[in-house]
């Protein structure tokens, strides 16, 4: 197969940066440029340009889907979706995954400095919603000469981009699969975020969000803030599973304030291991954009109305123990489909992982992805 | 078709026209589907409530929806099918009555399979054994079985009749083969109807 070359062309691999002039214009009525995009390939365009597909990440994700990550070392946060022998596989796919502006990984971000005054934006940087993070997608897509995509995926707030891709764009996109995912955040989503919102800004080091200065940073507040939605990413069983109520080390309870449960030392070590790789700040946005997240009030109220005329395939995925977002949230999606005749598949699988299943080990997940995405060349 | 269908579903796929759009209601794991799209280029989209047929289905690149025949059919549109298909599920809904309009009104045509529960070696069973029949096409036990509107083939003409719904078409099978009208009710193991409103 003819292949357009990408060894010697800058655009093209791990570790990529541009800054793009924009401005992008944003749903908050701001404009945000020029604006700075990481984000990595694998694989090669095909002659026809018909190979594309582009991997949302979701809340505190980044661009290393498939590839070590800078800080952490660890391997690409989908590496079970996304390589060789994968669904997504680079040898068949050119594979896209930037990290959304807002972030903190090298996309443009409240720590990123802002052009007028050469300090970081802090809280200056304007508010952002999940169809701004689209918008910038498709504006990278533009410089990497990507027209249409084969396919959009994402789970969580991933898939939140995925299925905004085909509404806002709908005539780029050919299919689109979201995983455990919704089509708005409901007042349970905002509750638990604004507990995370509400414990960095009770940080007496976040200060108005200006505290990138000293390098004294809200690192208490955002662990807690971490700890807490950590819980909504896993379920009762498997928590129950995994820790019971054993101790930590420890032989007696100290009748103290020490993590005296595993599950308290577990929830410690993620909210620590968070901060090192993520920023108050930018937690804050981007939590901020999925709780004004709401495709069916983009459209009048009628989330049918939203994939009217859409010639795209969709593919959901729900887990029967993820309460964060619900079998029930995909089944509005679903019935939006039908309605609006749209080429629909859904299909809840069964995990004992809550919300996290779709980034753990699920050969099912694997073999519906990789069976729709080939249905389309059947 | 790569694989071989079950009777009733091979005899709805000759049936159905070539490039039609197809709604399978119970689709299984979309031996059905797949034959229609492989050999007739049917647009056909499934509905089907065990996940696990759901992901197999998804798994050969069908557009299968997992959901429940007596809840989810509302969400699709009016006429937006040329057929819409119920096979061997319709003993298995609540209210198989509203099941059937739904079709009728999804669909422009709907077909319709059941096994017949008045087939004779079911009366026998239950005259001479005083049991509820188990059979080849009936193979569960009455506390597990899915089945929980028994109907026969007399008791299907009497709905359509009553709902004043139109037949285009009628089949019986009597294990693989398809067998005459006559006593259908006595000998058919299975009916196959294709009806519009």
């Amino acid at each position: 197969m003819a292949t357009i070359s990408i060894t010697e062309d800058s655009r093209f691999g791990l570790r990529r940066q541009v800054r793009l002039p924009g401005p992008l214009p944003l749903v908050s009525g701001a404009r945000l440029g020029p604006l700075d995009i990481a984000y990595e390939t694998y694989g090669a365009m095909n002659a026809d340009r018909s190979n594309v597909i582009l991997i949302c990440h979701a809340l505190t994700g980044d661009q290393y889907v498939a590839s070590e990550h800078p800080i952490t070392g660890k391997p690409g946060w989908w590496w079970r979706m996304v390589g060789e022998g994968k669904p997504v596989d680079p040898a068949r796919h050119f594979i896209v995954c930037a990290n959304v502006i807002g972030s903190c990984l090298g996309s443009s971000g409240p720590a990123s400095p802002d052009p007028a005054t050469g300090e970081p934006y802090a809280m200056r940087f304007p508010v952002l919603t999940i169809a701004d993070m689209v918008r910038a997608q498709a504006m990278l897509l533009d410089h990497l000469g990507v027209d249409r995509l084969a396919a959009v995926i994402g789970g969580s707030m991933g898939g939140m981009q995925a299925l905004t891709w085909p509404t806002l764009f709908p005539e780029r996109v050919e299919s689109c699969v979201v995983i455990a995912s919704t089509a708005r955040h409901s007042a349970q989503n905002i509750a638990f975020h604004e507990v995370g919102r509400q414990a960095i800004m009770a940080d007496p080091h976040w200060r108005g969000g200006d505290y990138y200065a000293d390098g004294r940073v809200p690192s208490a507040g955002l662990a807690v803030a971490r700890m807490a939605a950590h819980i909504t990413y896993l379920s009762e069983a498997g928590l129950t599973e995994k820790f019971g109520r054993r101790l930590q080390g420890r032989e007696a309870k100290t009748f103290g304030f020490d993590a005296d449960f595993q599950v308290e030392s577990y929830l410690r070590h993620q909210g620590l291991s968070f901060v090192d790789r993520f920023d108050a700040n930018s937690y804050l946005y981007i939590t901020r954009a999925m709780d004004y997240y709401d495709i069916a009030e983009d459209h009048g109220g009628s989330l049918a109305s939203a994939f009217a005329g859409t010639r795209a395939r969709f593919c959901l995925v729900s887990f029967d123990t993820d309460w964060l977002y619900p079998t029930a949230e995909s089944r509005i999606i679903v019935h939006a489909l039908n309605a609006a005749g749209a080429q629909a598949s859904f299909v809840e699988l069964s995990s004992p992982f809550g919300h996290d299943a779709f980034l753990l080990e699920c050969p099912e997940l694997n073999r519906v992805v990789d069976g729709f995405l080939k249905g389309g060349r059947a | 078709m790569s694989e071989a269908l079950r009777p009733d579903l091979a005899l709805i796929a000759r049936t159905v026209k070539a490039g039609a759009r197809v709604l399978d209601v119970g689709c299984g794991d979309g031996a059905l589907m797949a034959a229609l799209r492989d050999a007739k280029q049917v647009d056909a989209r499934g509905l089907e409530i065990d996940g696990g047929n759901v992901a197999a289905a998804v798994g050969r690149g069908l557009s299968v929806v997992q959901g429940d025949a007596d809840s989810d059919l509302r969400y699709y549109p009016d006429a937006s099918f040329d057929y819409a298909i119920l096979s061997q599920t319709l003993q298995t809904t609540r209210r198989p009555d509203l099941v059937v309009e739904e079709l009728l009104r999804i669909g422009r045509q709907a077909f319709v399979s059941f096994p017949n529960f008045a087939h004779w070696r079911g009366r026998l069973s239950l005259m001479l054994g005083g049991r509820m029949p188990v059979t080849r096409l009936l193979p569960d036990t009455w506390y597990d079985t899915l089945n929980i509107h028994h109907v026969t083939i007399d008791d299907f003409r009497a709905l359509v009749k009553e709902r004043g719904w139109h037949i285009d078409g009628q089949w019986f099978l009597k294990g693989d083969r398809e067998t005459t009208h006559a006593n259908a009710n006595l000998f058919a193991e299975h009916a196959v109807f294709l009806l519009r409103r």
